[in-house]
């Protein structure tokens, strides 16, 4: 039996303040590899609240996130940050590049945050990222140059610079038009079947949600349905 | 290109007009700076230079250090003394010829004899009371600059004629005396003589120029009606700054009062660190106030990077990393103002002192600079440190963010 790549402990997120607010509550999950996983329910349910708390950009109430069968409640921050950079890729509903940089350098970004390659070796992943996804022609473009839906590649791209074998993706299609949708939805699943990356997608698309493997849905912060390829 | 230095340069320059303002500030705080003290400092040595070169460096004159002990406080253990007249005592240094001898042989620079009295100098009908002093002109040109302070005649001028006089080109201007004018002096002693004068000086100080007169020793000891007396001994030290601890030395071994120019001028010098705290204080302020651009722009930019602070994070930088990059933001906008700063400040210091102007206080005609790599590190340090006080608090803000609150914001 395979160790899962994240699993939820019993996580449970409160914010706290006059009213406290249950935004996710004693959940379990465990991810396993090369799985596509949707996170469905209705607004406001918790579905991106734990999509944070799985890829550690939040800290739980109670309960722990293992990442890699390795418990994250202890870690500093600076360690949680390691795991961001090395482990976990996002992609958030808007595109989140740095407007200043151009589409190469916002690519590279990760990878000379993690420091273990040669700039010239950086450029050329880059690059090539960026080719895959059929924006070679735009390389030396900032952000505000490109479409939607190029700006969603160039932030898969992004998130997929350090190689991690996890994509976190927060309605990665939920600002896009029908064709960048399907576009963007092409390269996630490509990403599970082709490159044997993990996918975590939170949306409220139930037709994207219908074409993934396996389906969670979240009601009120609480684990509702699991639902299994069949 | 590191890549914090890559964020932080990226930031700046893509607001460059809130940067050029914050950067314009920071180098006119700087370059005010630099040009405040060394104008402030090329006028305080200028000043101090001139005292030191008006004044002998050390004079030793004949008052007792400790007032003359009565024959009774040498035999009896206790003494009361009513209606006692002391003992008239011979002014002037004891053998000052073997005194002077004997403090060459050690004292590094010049010693040279010389006569203080006073006297009424008559002129047309006008009288003056005058310091008459007495001096031997082949050592006098060692412990002063009155040699180079003549306008008329030399020293030597003073063999010239017997009883023969150099007189302030003011206190000549007011009699109306001229070189070959024959003036009276009558002394506080009684004596009265005829002198020639046979040049005048300009020394700078008013009252100097007003009041003084340089005769040859032999003609002060007649004012004196003492032969032989000599009632100062003027000293010229190699480094003046050691002229106190010489002065307290030649103090014991003499007996003598002995004071140094510094102790002289005591109440000018205590004046001139005060001036220099008043001095230092305003150029901090300055700085200060520059500091406060460096602040607004740096706390503009986090205020306005949020949501890329949020993306850096997400993307797994430390807060250290995030701190980081806007503190040298702020490093940056203070060391590029500082550079600039060192331009416009040697600029603006070469500006003023290129200036030509006349006051009737003093015989300078341009502002005296002192140019020193030490005021532009010291205005770089002060500008650095509160550039980096400026980008911290705001960095630190930044750093602190929580990024869920951020991410969730922006969608």
């Amino acid at each position: 039996m395979s160790t899962a790549l994240i699993e939820a402990r019993q996580v449970t997120k409160i914010l706290s303040g006059i009213v406290p607010v249950t935004l996710v509550h004693d959940i379990n999950l465990a991810i396993m590899p090369r799985e596509f996983i949707a996170i469905t329910g209705p607004s406001g349910s918790g579905k991106s609240s734990l999509l944070y708390l799985l890829g550690l950009l939040d800290l739980p109430t109670s309960g722990d996130v293992l990442i890699d069968g390795q418990s994250t409640t202890d870690m500093t921050e600076q360690q949680r940050a390691r795991v961001r950079l090395s482990r976990l890729g996002f992609v958030f509903q808007f595109h989140f590049l740095l407007p200043e940089f151009s589409i190469t350098e916002n690519v590279a970004l990760p990878m000379r945050a993690l420091g273990r390659l040669s700039p010239r070796t950086i450029t050329a992943r880059a690059e090539e990222l960026l080719e895959s996804f059929g924006l070679s022609d735009h390389r030396h473009k900032t952000p505000d140059q490109l479409s939607g839906g190029q700006r969603q590649r160039v932030a898969v791209a992004r998130a997929l610079a350090n190689d991690p074998p996890i994509i976190l993706a927060d309605e990665p299609t939920g600002s896009l038009d029908s064709v960048a949708t399907a576009q963007v939805f092409r390269i996630l699943r490509d990403l599970v079947t082709l490159h044997g990356k993990t996918v975590v997608a939170v949306t409220h698309d139930l037709n994207l949600a219908a074409q993934m493997h396996r389906r969670v849905h979240v009601v009120d912060g609480r684990l509702t349905k699991d639902l299994h390829p069949a | 290109m590191n890549l914090i230095l890559t964020i932080a340069w990226t930031h700046v320059r893509h607001r460059a007009r809130q940067t050029l303002v914050a950067i314009a500030g920071v180098m006119t705080g700087v370059g005010f700076s630099i040009m405040m003290a060394e104008m402030m400092e090329g006028s305080q040595d200028d000043f101090i230079k001139t005292l030191v070169d008006a004044l002998p460096h050390i004079s030793v004159t004949d008052e007792l250090r400790q007032p003359t002990r009565q024959p009774a406080e040498a035999i009896y253990t206790a003494a009361e003394f009513h209606g006692l007249t002391p003992e008239v005592r011979r002014p002037g240094i004891k053998n000052p010829m073997a005194t002077i001898a004997s403090l060459q042989t050690w004292v590094p620079g010049a010693l040279t004899p010389s006569v203080q009295s006073k006297a009424v100098l008559r002129f047309a009908g006008r009288n003056l009371t005058t310091s008459i002093i007495g001096i031997d002109p082949r050592t006098e040109a060692d412990v002063s600059n009155l040699a180079i302070h003549m306008r008329q005649g030399t020293l030597t001028s003073l063999y010239r004629s017997s009883n023969a006089i150099l007189l302030g080109d003011r206190l000549a201007n007011k009699i109306g005396a001229r070189v070959n004018s024959n003036i009276t002096l009558a002394s506080a002693e009684g004596a009265s003589m005829s002198a020639t004068v046979v040049g005048t000086f300009h020394s700078g100080f008013r009252a100097t120029d007003e009041t003084t007169g340089y005769v040859l020793l032999k003609t002060a000891q007649i004012l004196e009606k003492q032969t032989g007396i000599v009632n100062e001994i003027r000293v010229r030290t190699r480094d003046p700054m050691q002229a106190r601890l010489i002065s307290e030395r030649i103090g014991e071994q003499t007996g003598y009062k002995s004071i140094s120019w510094q102790e002289a001028q005591e109440d000018l010098l205590s004046a001139i660190t005060l001036r220099n705290v008043l001095m230092y204080t305003i150029v901090g302020a300055i700085l200060l106030v520059a500091s406060f651009g460096t602040y607004n722009i740096i706390s503009t930019i986090t205020h306005e990077k949020t949501r890329d602070i949020a993306i850096l994070k997400s993307l797994g930088f430390e807060d250290r990393t995030i701190k980081a990059i806007f503190i040298i933001e702020a490093l940056l906008v203070g060391f590029v103002g500082a550079m600039l700063g060192w331009i416009f400040g040697y600029l603006l210091t070469r500006g003023l002192a290129s200036l030509d102007f006349k006051t009737p206080f003093s015989d300078y005609n341009h502002l005296p600079v002192q140019y020193s790599a030490k005021h532009y590190l010291l205005a770089t340090g002060v500008a650095l440190l509160s550039s980096l006080v400026a980008g911290y608090f705001p960095a630190r803000g930044a750093a602190r963010l929580h990024l869920v609150d951020i991410i969730r914001g922006a969608t």
